[in-house]
């Protein structure tokens, strides 16, 4: 069998250069030639003069470009690192140079809304699970590429960047990804555990957010541990119950990427999604907190989305319902909280 | 084929050579897990000669098994064997049981043979059909009607012609009835196809005028009895080895007929799983081009009426309904009932389609009828490329796994684009909705159990609930879901009319008849229910 690849080493492809991004493509850079692609052209140029992503340094083995094309040709694994909100552009500008022999990782916790052709989300009465998809689903929808991945976990970016110890999942249903996962990003400071339940995982990522946007109110509102453990354990609960109607496994929210993310982001000032919810109970409305922050906080979107997909599926999920309460239609923290204390809860655990 | 045909003998040794290298591997070269695998084929081979014996069973099957098991038993209490020596004697073992199945599973085709026999479908056929239709018995010899006259083919007939001249089809039918495997031999034949090869049940050898046709055909036989590992290995590299030699296949993915009258929702993916196969060691093998190719066609079958309908919902019904152990039972069972349903065919005219598929590679993507594959955004593509791996085709049968799945949601999704509604299934549908909606505290089995003399549904509701659901399968023809016939474009009236008539119409009793009152009765619910499911999967249900 002959091929032209196999003579030289490909290089790994990293798409946005946000916080997580960066932090991936310098793990990515201790083994691999990196090749990263950002919208920004005095991004790039500062990532191929001055080895550098907004100021801070990253490894000498990473090349920017603006090429979609360039990069899908010099890669066959690539990761894309972009927020929700800009995933399907980014991906559509990316489908014409993807080919069913790429493996495509993404790192996104978010959702995208696929709704029939020129409706909106407040046109619509409620919406269902087709008018949902997650990031792989985005993937699959938009380009060729079949061997799709994720990777989730707690893996706050800060962190990450320090080279402190820590771990995530790639999850796929196809093993060689996992596989090509776990070789290309572990090291010695970085486990990569696998799971082939990629939606599951996937959700576990973006339903946590929600939950820490309450942690952080509750931490706005200066309430304590034990308030916390609440809700973190009640946040499970309706994690679980909301996932499973999505379509994934119990198994996946109980791991690393649903546990282990939820407890992190729950208890970190460094989580964009704690940080919108601190502010909020600090009185800040959420215009204002959008508005001086870098970085897209995705629990508010999935807030929205989760709230109607909930309503058209006559589900209840308390903290989403009264977190869209206080989001957007002005309730107050503290009615929002009253309301949770006296939502008849019964059963601790029901759903194992 | 014919070259097949001619060399039946290497290949049937190729087939069992490479069973034996499959077996080896699942079981890890692990000479315990070997011996383990083989008693259990013993075992369950025992049993079933036992409680389930067939007519076309071959005499010396008891004799064979005999002498496996005083060789197993032998090798496992001989302390003087070393364990090299023992391992050779279950090879051995191995060997002789694959290559039993290889010989039992392949086709007696004679080239010749199928000639005479197309003949002879094509031709007899068309007799009956003109002695029925035209001024009876006289016009036996008139050629005023052919057989194209009650079937129509639809669909990509000459993309599947051209196709099958420059790469492998492996034709995948939906499967409502026995009938489905002689009208698709008719088919292949009518649209000038070479010959394909068939996994037909073994079941239907043991009725007279099917083995007939069916060996002439192409048929390859298999056992759904023969649960063991060396034979299912057998049989999926049987079909592998088939189509990588370059002969059309066909077998129908959802294994039996359905059961319920819903159109395959999930495939077997042993039999699919040798197209993905197949496709990936052309590659492998260096062919790149197109005759290393392998197309996917699926084929939907529609009727008025399944002969064995009763039977098969009564089974479906008692296996949802309680778990109770099942066998295979066979309706149309006898060549008598088979040639008064197919004289009732011709002198009733009760009308068959079948719509070929639009080609797909083995990943599902639509091809083109050079045999270029097309990505959905009209890209051209290399289906080479799902098998590659840094840079090489590689082996990954996780990987293939998931691809047959990919492959198996494809097709069902293709089943129901290219469905094309009858008049028959629309009222059907229709009247079970209603009679649904009208006992909606009533769960199905309650349902089902209503005595059918209570039951009826005014003429003037059961016409607008009919449009509604004709309107809304109008709809979604315009969006391509699915197709509709074209005796569903007349008044509305008409359409019911012709629906009532066709309906199961040759059941004893009929699931839907308009009684002297001009109003809607039906003699057997649950047949109703079993031709209403034909329009499952397309949330029609949500209209009432």
């Amino acid at each position: 069998m002959t091929s032209k690849s196999s003579s030289k080493e490909k290089s790994v492809g990293v798409v946005g250069m946000g916080s997580f991004g960066t932090a991936i493509a310098n793990i990515l850079a201790e083994k691999s030639k990196v090749i990263v692609f950002a919208r920004r052209s005095e991004l790039v140029d500062e990532i191929n003069h001055h080895h550098q992503v907004d100021g801070l340094p990253i490894h000498e083995n990473i090349v920017g470009t603006q090429d979609p094309e360039m990069l899908c040709e010099s890669c066959d694994t690539i990761f894309f690192m972009v927020p929700s909100s800009a995933f399907q552009e980014v991906i559509r500008s990316f489908s014409p140079y993807l080919y069913p022999y790429h493996l495509v990782i993404h790192g996104t916790k978010g959702l995208c809304l696929n709704l029939p052709e020129g409706k909106t989300l407040s046109e619509m009465k409620s919406i269902n699970r087709e008018n949902i998809l997650t990031m792989s689903e985005v993937i699959l929808k938009e380009t060729v590429a079949i061997r799709v991945g994720c990777l989730a976990g707690p893996n706050l970016a800060r962190e990450l960047y320090l080279g402190q110890p820590a771990a995530t999942v790639v999850a796929s249903k196809y093993n060689e990804v996992i596989l090509e996962g776990q070789r290309l990003l572990r090291t010695d400071k970085f486990q990569v555990y696998g799971n082939s339940d990629i939606v599951g995982v996937e959700l576990s990522g973006v339903l946590k957010n929600i939950i820490a946007i309450a942690a952080g109110a509750l931490a706005g509102l200066g309430l304590g541990e034990n308030a916390k453990g609440l809700l973190v354990s009640r946040g499970m609960v309706e994690l679980v119950y909301l996932g499973n109607a999505l379509g994934g496994s119990i198994k996946s929210f109980i791991g690393l990427a649903g546990i282990g993310d939820l407890v992190t982001t729950c208890n970190s000032t460094l989580s964009r999604n704690y940080t919108v919810g601190y502010r909020l109970a600090k009185g800040e409305k959420l215009p204002e907190i959008l508005e001086s922050m870098d970085e897209v906080a995705e629990g508010i979107n999935t807030v929205r989305l989760i709230k109607s997909f909930v309503e058209g599926r006559g589900m209840r999920a308390p903290i989403t319902e009264n977190l869209y309460k206080v989001l957007f239609e002005d309730l107050k923290i503290e009615e929002a909280l009253q309301y949770l204390m006296k939502y008849p809860f019964s059963v601790d655990v029901d759903f194992l | 084929m014919v070259k097949l045909s001619k060399n039946r003998k290497n290949f049937v040794k190729t087939v069992a050579e490479n069973s034996k290298k499959s077996i080896l591997e699942i079981t890890g070269n692990n000479i315990d897990l070997l011996k383990e695998e083989l008693e259990t084929t013993l075992y369950r081979e025992k049993l079933r000669i036992k409680q389930n014996p067939w007519a076309v069973d071959p005499d010396d099957e008891k004799d064979f098994w005999r002498k496996v098991r005083s060789s197993l038993v032998q090798t496992s209490t001989d302390n003087s064997l070393t364990k090299t020596q023992k391992k050779k004697i279950y090879l051995e073992i191995l060997n002789d049981i694959t290559m039993r199945y290889s010989e039992e599973i392949a086709s007696n085709f004679v080239h010749t043979h199928y000639k005479v026999t197309r003949r002879i479908v094509t031709f007899g056929f068309a007799r009956l059909l003109n002695a029925a239709r035209v001024k009876g018995i006289k016009s036996i010899f008139s050629n005023q009607y052919t057989l194209q006259d009650k079937i129509q083919i639809v669909g990509e007939t000459d993309q599947i012609r051209e196709l099958a001249s420059k790469g492998t089809i492996v034709m995948v039918p939906t499967h409502f009835s026995n009938l489905d495997s002689i009208l698709i031999g008719w088919i292949i034949s009518v649209l000038g196809l070479p010959p394909f090869i068939y996994g037909a049940g073994l079941n239907l050898f043991n009725i007279g005028i099917f083995a007939y046709f069916m060996n002439a055909l192409g048929a390859y036989k298999v056992d759904r009895r023969k649960k063991n590992l060396p034979y299912l290995e057998t049989l999926k590299t049987y079909s592998s080895e088939a189509i990588q030699f370059g002969v059309h296949s066909l077998f129908f993915p959802g294994g039996t007929r359905s059961r319920s009258g819903v159109i395959e929702k999930k495939l077997k993916l042993g039999l699919l799983s040798t197209a993905v196969e197949a496709q990936r060691a052309n590659y492998q093998k260096g062919i790149k081009d197109v005759n290393g190719k392998v197309f996917i066609v699926p084929v939907t079958i529609n009727y008025h009426f399944v002969l064995e309908a009763p039977g098969l919902i009564q089974e479906h019904l008692s296996i949802v309904g309680q778990e109770r152990y099942y066998k295979e039972r066979d309706e149309f069972s006898t060549s008598y009932k088979i040639s008064k349903f197919l004289v009732k065919f011709f002198t009733k005219g009760s009308d068959i389609s079948v719509s070929i598929g639009k080609a797909m590679d083995v990943l599902g993507n639509y091809v083109d009828n050079s045999g270029n594959s097309f990505d959905r955004h009209g890209r051209k593509i290399d289906t080479r490329d799902y098998f590659i791996s840094n840079g090489n085709v590689t082996v990954d049968p996780q990987r293939e796994e998931e691809y047959t799945y990919h492959l198996g949601k494809r097709i069902v999704e293709e089943f129901h684009i290219n469905n094309r509604v009858f008049s028959s299934h629309l009222v059907a549908f229709t009247a079970f909705q209603m009679i649904k909606q009208d006992n909606k505290k009533l769960d199905l089995y309650s349902l089902l159990r209503l005595p059918e003399e209570d039951i009826f549904l005014v003429y003037v509701e059961f016409r607008e609930a009919c449009k509604m659901v004709l309107d809304k399968i109008f709809e979604l023809e315009a969006q391509g879901k699915l197709q509709v016939a074209p005796h569903m474009e007349q008044d509305i009236d008409v359409i019911i009319d012709h629906g009532l008539e066709n309906v199961g119409m040759y059941h004893a009793k009929r699931p839907l008849i308009k009684n002297r009152n001009g109003n809607i009765e039906t003699q057997e619910l649950t047949l109703l229910y079993y031709y209403h499911n034909r329009l499952d999967g397309y949330d029609l249900e949500k209209l009432f």
